[in-house]
C-alpha cells in the first residue's frame, strides 16, 4: 500500500467571477522513501500539491489517503496532530520563530508532542548536529545565514522523525555553493530512509531526484514513473 | 494541560519581555486602577487599625449613656435630657457594673485663664470613677478624688494640652486657674493620650462632678452623660438591656415611644465607623471596576494587535503541529499575565501612594495594606485579563494554517 494516494483531488479559487483551478484532477500515488520533485511553470499548481500533501491546505474535491486514513474526514485537531507526527515542512522562505533562537526553534514541535524540556533540548541539539549546526544553537534566525536557517529549518522538520519531508523550494532563496550544500542533505536524509517530496523550478535539482512530476495549469503533465528513462 | 500550561507561559513571559516598553504602556489602565484602590484601601486601613486601638485604650467594655432628643420632639422644642435621679437608679438598679461615673459638661467651651495667659477648652464635670471607666491616669499629682466631691471642692485636673496653651510649668500641680470667674487648684496633670484625627485628646479639664453642678445653677434643665465599665463576667448585652429597661419606665414610655436616650459601646462606634468605611469601599471599588474595564478594554485592544503581527508566527506553530488549544492558551497566559503584572505594579505604586499620603500629614497613621486586598486587587487583574483576552485568543486560534503562513 502507497504512502500517498490521491484520487481526483481539485483545489479551486473563486476569483470575483473568475474560478481558478489551481488543481485539477490529480490523481497520483507516492510510495515510502521515494524521492520526488514537482516541477512546472509558475502558477502551474506545483505549491497548492504541496500544501495538500501536507495537510497545511484542504482539497476542494477528491480523497486523499495518507498512511491508509483519509484525511478530508479529520477535523482541525487531528490534522494539526497528523503535521506534527507525520510531516516535516521546509518553506522556500524558511518561516522560522524569529524571537526563539536555533535550538528554540528546533525543540518548537516537540512541545506540542509533550515532550518534556531536557528530552526536547537533547532531540533538538542532535537535530542540529545532523545539519551541522551544533555551534549555532543559541544564534538567532536573524543572526544566521540563509543556508544556516534552511539548515535549522531542516533540523526542526527532522526532529520529530516524519514519515514524510515536503521542501517548498527549499534553495530558493539560496546562492549555488549553499544549494549544493542543502541537496546534499536531503540525498543524506533520502539515503537515510526518509521519503522526501520537493517543488522546485531547476533541473539540476530535480536531477538529485528518483521520480520528477511535472505539473501544468493544474495537471499533471509528466510522470518520470510512468515514462521510464525519459528524465533518467 | 498542565503541560501546555507551562510552555504556554514560558512563551507568554518571554514575548511581554520582548516588548517590554509596549507591555507596561499597555497595563497602564489597570496599573491606575489597582493602585488608586490599593492607595485609598492602605490609608483608610491604617486608620481602621488607628482607631479600634483608640477605641480599645477607651476600653472595650465600657459604655456610654447620654439623651437623644427624636426628630419629632426637637422640632416642638422639646429636649430629652438625662438627670442626675437616672445615674442614681442605674447606680443602685443594674447588676454588672464594675465603675461608673456621671459626666456633666459646661455648654460651651469655656475660658481658662492663667497669669496674663487665656485658653478655651472643654470642661467636664466627673467623679473619681472616671479614671477608671475612660482610662485616664495622672503623670503629675492626683486624680479626682471622692472627697473633692463631697466638699464641692474647687480643685482641677488638666490635659497636658491645657496646660501648654495656659503657659503652666512642666508640673502644674498647685497653680490656681481661673474657669468662669472661679479660682481652681490645679491637683493632677493627665498622661498625654495624643490625637485622634488632629483633635487633641488631651485638651480636657476635669472637675468634681457637684462642683460643676452647683456652678451650672440652674438645676431643672441638667443633662448629664452616664459613663460605666462592665464587670468581669457581665456581659455587654444583658447591661444594655437593664439600662434600656430602667431608662424606659424611669422616663414613662410608651411602648410605642422611641427611646429618648442612647447607649454607645466602643464596639458599636467602631461599627458606626467601620459602616463608612465601608460606604467609601464601595464608592472606590466602583470607580475601580470602571478603571479595570477600561485597562481590559486596553489589553484586548493590543492582544488584538498582537494577533494580527504575530499571524505568521501562528500559521509556523500551527504549521508544525501547535492544535487550537495550544495556540488559545498562549495568548489568554499572556493577556492574563499581562493585567497581573501591571496589578502587581500597580499594588507597589498604590502602597507607595498610600504611604506618601499617610506620611505627609502630621499624626495620621501609617498605612497597611490587608491581606484581602492584594488577593482582591491580584486576582481581579488576573481576571480582567483572562476575559478581554478571550476574543483575541479566540482569533489566533481560529486562524487558518494555509492563510497564516501567507499573511504579509
Ligand atoms: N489563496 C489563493 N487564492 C486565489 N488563488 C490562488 C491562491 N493560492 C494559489 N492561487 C492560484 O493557484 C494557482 C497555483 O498557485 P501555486 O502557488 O500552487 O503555484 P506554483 O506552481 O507554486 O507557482 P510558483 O512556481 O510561482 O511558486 C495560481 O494561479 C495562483 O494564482
Ligand atoms: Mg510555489
Amino acid at each position: 500500500m502507497s504512502l500517498i494516494a490521491l484520487q481526483g483531488i481539485t483545489k479551486h479559487y473563486q476569483m470575483g467571477n473568475q474560478l481558478v483551478k489551481a488543481l485539477d484532477g490529480i490523481s497520483l500515488s507516492i510510495d515510502s522513501n521515494e524521492y520526488v520533485a514537482f516541477i512546472g511553470s509558475s502558477g502551474s499548481g506545483k505549491s497548492t500539491m504541496l500544501n495538500i500533501l501536507g495537510c497545511l491546505d484542504r482539497p476542494t474535491s477528491g480523497q486523499y489517503h495518507l498512511n491508509d486514513h483519509n484525511v478530508a474526514n479529520l477535523n482541525e485537531n487531528q490534522l494539526s496532530e497528523i503535521r506534527n507526527l507525520e510531516i516535516g515542512f521546509i518553506f522556500q522562505s524558511f518561516n522560522l520563530l524569529p524571537r526563539a533562537t536555533a535550538l528554540g526553534n528546533v525543540m518548537q514541535p516537540l512541545i506540542y508532542r509533550n515532550v518534556p524540556f531536557r528530552q526536547r533540548r537533547d532531540l533538538a541539539r542532535k537535530a542540529l548536529q545532523r545539519v551541522n549546526l551544533g555551534d549555532r544553537t543559541d544564534h538567532l534566525p536573524n543572526q544566521l545565514s540563509g543556508g544556516q536557517r534552511q539548515r535549522v529549518a531542516i533540523a526542526r522538520a527532522l526532529v520529530t522523525h516524519p514519515s514524510i519531508l515536503l521542501a517548498d523550494e527549499p534553495t530558493g532563496n539560496l546562492d549555488s555553493k549553499t544549494t549544493v550544500e542543502i541537496m546534499q542533505l536531503f540525498d543524506e536524509l533520502h539515503a537515510e530512509g526518509h521519503t522526501v517530496i520537493m517543488v522546485t523550478h531547476e533541473d539540476e535539482i530535480a536531477a538529485h531526484c528518483q521520480r520528477v512530476i511535472e505539473m501544468k495549469d493544474g495537471h499533471i503533465f509528466r510522470d518520470s514513473a510512468h515514462l521510464p528513462g525519459e528524465l533518467h | 494541560m498542565l503541560f501546555s500550561l507551562l510552555e504556554s507561559s514560558r512563551s507568554a513571559l518571554a514575548s511581554i519581555i520582548a516588548h517590554g516598553f509596549r507591555s507596561v504602556l499597555t497595563t497602564l489602565g489597570i496599573v491606575i486602577g489597582v493602585a488608586s484602590v490599593i492607595a485609598v484601601v492602605s490609608v483608610t486601613q491604617g486608620l481602621r487599625v488607628f482607631v479600634s486601638q483608640q477605641f480599645a485604650s477607651l476600653g472595650t467594655n465600657s459604655l456610654t449613656v447620654r439623651s437623644y432628643t427624636p426628630l419629632e420632639d426637637r422640632m416642638q422644642g422639646l429636649n430629652a435630657r438625662l438627670t442626675p435621679e437616672d445615674y442614681g437608679l442605674i447606680e443602685q438598679r443594674v447588676d454588672g457594673i464594675a465603675s461608673i461615673t456621671p459626666i456633666l459638661f459646661a455648654s460651651r467651651a469655656s475660658q481658662i485663664k492663667y497669669g496674663s495667659q487665656t485658653a478655651y477648652s472643654q470642661i467636664m464635670g466627673t467623679t473619681y470613677a472616671y479614671q477608671d471607666v475612660a482610662q485616664f491616669f495622672t503623670t503629675e499629682g492626683r486624680f479626682l478624688a471622692n472627697s473633692d466631691n463631697l466638699t464641692r471642692r474647687r480643685v482641677a485636673v488638666i490635659g497636658d494640652t491645657v496646660r501648654e496653651n495656659l503657659n503652666l510649668p512642666e508640673n502644674p500641680v498647685n497653680e490656681f486657674v481661673e474657669l468662669g470667674g472661679e479660682w481652681f487648684k490645679v491637683v493632677g496633670l493627665l498622661e498625654p493620650k495624643g490625637e485622634v484625627m488632629g483633635f487633641s485628646q488631651d485638651d480636657i479639664v476635669l472637675v468634681p462632678y457637684a462642683t460643676m453642678q452647683s456652678l451650672q445653677g440652674n438645676q431643672a434643665r441638667t443633662d448629664i452623660q452616664i459613663q460605666l465599665s462592665l464587670g468581669e463576667n457581665a456581659e455587654i448585652d444583658d447591661v444594655t438591656g437593664q439600662l434600656s429597661l430602667l431608662l424606659r419606665n424611669a422616663h414613662d414610655l410608651d411602648s410605642s415611644d422611641e427611646d429618648d436616650f442612647v447607649i454607645e459601646t466602643a464596639e458599636q462606634m467602631m461599627q458606626t465607623f467601620d459602616s463608612i468605611l465601608a460606604v467609601v469601599t464601595i464608592v472606590i471599588g466602583g470607580i475601580v471596576g470602571i478603571s479595570l474595564l477600561v485597562g481590559g478594554i486596553g489589553i484586548m485592544n493590543i492582544m488584538l494587535v498582537s494577533v494580527t503581527e504575530r499571524t505568521r508566527e501562528i500559521g509556523i506553530c500551527k504549521a508544525i503541529g501547535a492544535k487550537r488549544h495550544h495556540i488559545l492558551l498562549q495568548f489568554l497566559i499572556e493577556s492574563m499575565l499581562l493585567s497581573l503584572f501591571g496589578g502587581l505594579i500597580g499594588l507597589a505604586a498604590g502602597y507607595g501612594l498610600g504611604s506618601l499620603i499617610a506620611g505627609s500629614i502630621p499624626s495620621f497613621p501609617p498605612a497597611a495594606i490587608p491581606f484581602w486586598a492584594v488577593v482582591l486587587a491580584l486576582g481581579f487583574s488576573g481576571f480582567v485579563g483572562i476575559l478581554f483576552g478571550i476574543l483575541p485568543a479566540a482569533k489566533a486560534a481560529n486562524l487558518d494554517p494555509i492563510d497564516a503562513l501567507r499573511y504579509e
